[in-house]
């Protein structure tokens, strides 16, 4: 179980930015469950953009977006949609809208921060792809996670220690800034790197109060 | 001194790299910058180096301070979270210090304690941002500092050689953004790639120091190539290194760091040398060129 809270409207639509044609995809699994995803917050979400001006060339909900063939098998039937659509805004967890980026060419734009991994992690696995962060930035590194891609957790951009694209780690590790460099590259997005990203607010990895009072979460006491 | 006024008097600025010993013997290190005293703008002092346990930058840089020579005290994210970090530009402060130079620092892993946490909970982005930040009276919290705040020229550091080049770049404008005011290179080995590199970043309007590395061994510049990012000995230096005997080979070594020199001056607005033990042999290299 992945625990996700909806990122402020206001965050969502400033990412859009100027982008008018929108592909909404939404996850039945986890993310329903904590109202980030499933047909409910779907629907929200249209109504959102609706009221922001947005038209949408497609809607979906998959059962688990954390499922990389599954999601490759089905998303290809939308394959026309998706191609009219400027970008995918995608419902649910980290790990979820890294899926998706891997499988479709297109700009993706994560609704939620993930809080917590839980107990059952995500099927495309996981704790590996998200730390939980708490404060996506999937969205302006073309869906390739800098927390856990570079060894340092990077933000701003790589450092210096990168060679012929592997980590100083590790030379069998691609460089994960090196992975989001040519991902922004083929999506048309290098600007992205130009961002300013504020050093991360640690505590927002802290689930929220009403988050640890679900059932769900304490599913394990 | 802030190294911004040597800037500024359009010289052509000479820094030299410092690493404190490991062990607390730090006078050693110092009395071999003697020779130095009039030919080195600044000294630059390593934050534990290549992720080796060693004495502070701080305490070097005090003691360097009390000698009369002008320290740079190197500042990395990789130990310390930004409670620290900031405590440490405060204290800097406190100790007269008045050159920082802010990096990401290198993964603990390649060093002597790989089993250490990496920290890294601030960017070298985000720290030189911050360290403005306290200049301006504020802290990161946006708490208000009592009293004069602190004043520093700030450095930041670019790797010419890296490929792909353009996120360098790109990172070293944000760096300049968050107020940098100088920047040092890697060593450099190939005189065209890194004309390119200036031209590349000439709009910037921001001096560049280009890194210099003595050569000690052919073994060490294959090394190099093997190892250290963005850094490429081209064959005929190796070569010529290798031309000559051992008892030549100091020699032939400052002969060739001193060519690069010359070659590298046109094109930038200083030099960093980091020595790596051949401290004794700096001033000889900048006599032969002419500096």
């Amino acid at each position: 179980m992945l625990f996700t809270q909806n990122k402020p409207t206001e965050e969502v639509l400033e990412s859009l930015g100027e982008e008018k044609n929108i592909f909404l995809l939404a996850c039945n699994g986890c993310a329903e469950v904590c109202e980030t995803g499933g047909e409910k917050a779907l629907l929200a979400m249209k109504a959102e953009l609706e009221k922001a001006g947005k038209d949408l060339t497609g809607q979906l909900n998959v059962d688990f977006l954390c499922n990389k063939v599954l999601v490759a098998t089905r998303l290809a039937q939308e394959r026309d949609k998706i191609e009219e659509a400027d970008s995918i805004l995608v419902l649910t967890c980290g790990v979820g809208v890294q899926v998706v980026s891997k499988v479709v060419n297109k700009v993706v734009h994560p609704a939620a921060n993930t809080v917590s991994l839980g107990g059952l992690q995500g099927l495309w696995p996981a704790d590996e792809r998200c730390q939980a962060c708490g404060d996506c930035a999937l969205d302006y590194t073309g869906g390739i996670c800098p927390i856990t891609f570079c060894a340092k957790s990077l933000l701003n951009g790589p450092c210096g220690g990168a060679q012929d694209g592997k980590c100083e780690v590790d030379s069998e590790k691609d460089c994960g800034w090196q992975l989001i460099y040519e991902r922004l590259e083929k999506i048309g997005r290098l600007e992205n790197l130009k961002k300013f990203h504020k050093a991360r607010d640690h505590s927002k990895m802290l689930p929220s109060k009403d988050l640890r009072e679900t059932s769900f979460y304490d599913i394990e006491k | 001194m802030k190294l911004t006024e040597r800037f500024k008097d359009g010289k052509f600025v000479i820094t030299c790299e410092v690493g404190p010993p490991k062990g607390i013997e730090v006078e050693k290190v110092i009395d071999e910058l003697e020779p130095l005293r009039d030919k080195v703008d600044a000294f630059n002092v390593t934050d534990l180096q290549s992720s080796v346990l060693r004495v502070g930058s701080l305490a070097t840089c005090r003691l360097l301070k009390e000698k009369d020579f002008e320290p740079i005290c190197q500042l990395t994210c990789r130990d310390r979270n930004r409670l620290g970090l900031q405590s440490d530009v405060l204290s800097a402060a406190v100790l007269g210090i008045e050159n920082l130079l802010c990096l990401t620092g290198d993964h603990p892993q390649l060093g002597d304690h790989p089993e250490a946490m990496p920290v890294f909970d601030l960017d070298s982005v985000q720290l030189l941002s911050a360290v403005k930040g306290l200049m301006n009276g504020k802290d990161m919290a946006g708490n208000d500092l009592e009293g004069q705040p602190p004043q520093f020229a700030l450095g930041a550091t670019v790797n010419p050689g890296a490929d792909p080049l353009e996120p360098q770049i790109m990172k070293m404008e944000k760096k300049i953004e968050a107020g940098a005011e100088f920047f040092q290179t890697q060593a450099v080995y190939e005189v065209d790639k890194f004309a390119n590199f200036c031209d590349k970043v000439k709009h910037l309007k921001i001096p560049v120091m280009a890194g210099i590395v003595f050569l000690k061994s052919p073994g060490m510049a294959k090394y190099m190539n093997a190892n250290v990012a963005g850094v490429y000995v081209p064959d005929a230096i190796i070569d010529e290194l290798a031309s000559v005997g051992k008892e030549k080979r100091v020699e032939k070594s400052l002969e060739i760091s001193a060519r690069l020199i010359k070659e590298l001056k046109a094109s930038c607005q200083g030099i960093h040398i980091m020595a790596l033990g051949w401290e004794r042999h700096v001033a000889v290299v900048l006599e032969m060129a002419g500096l």
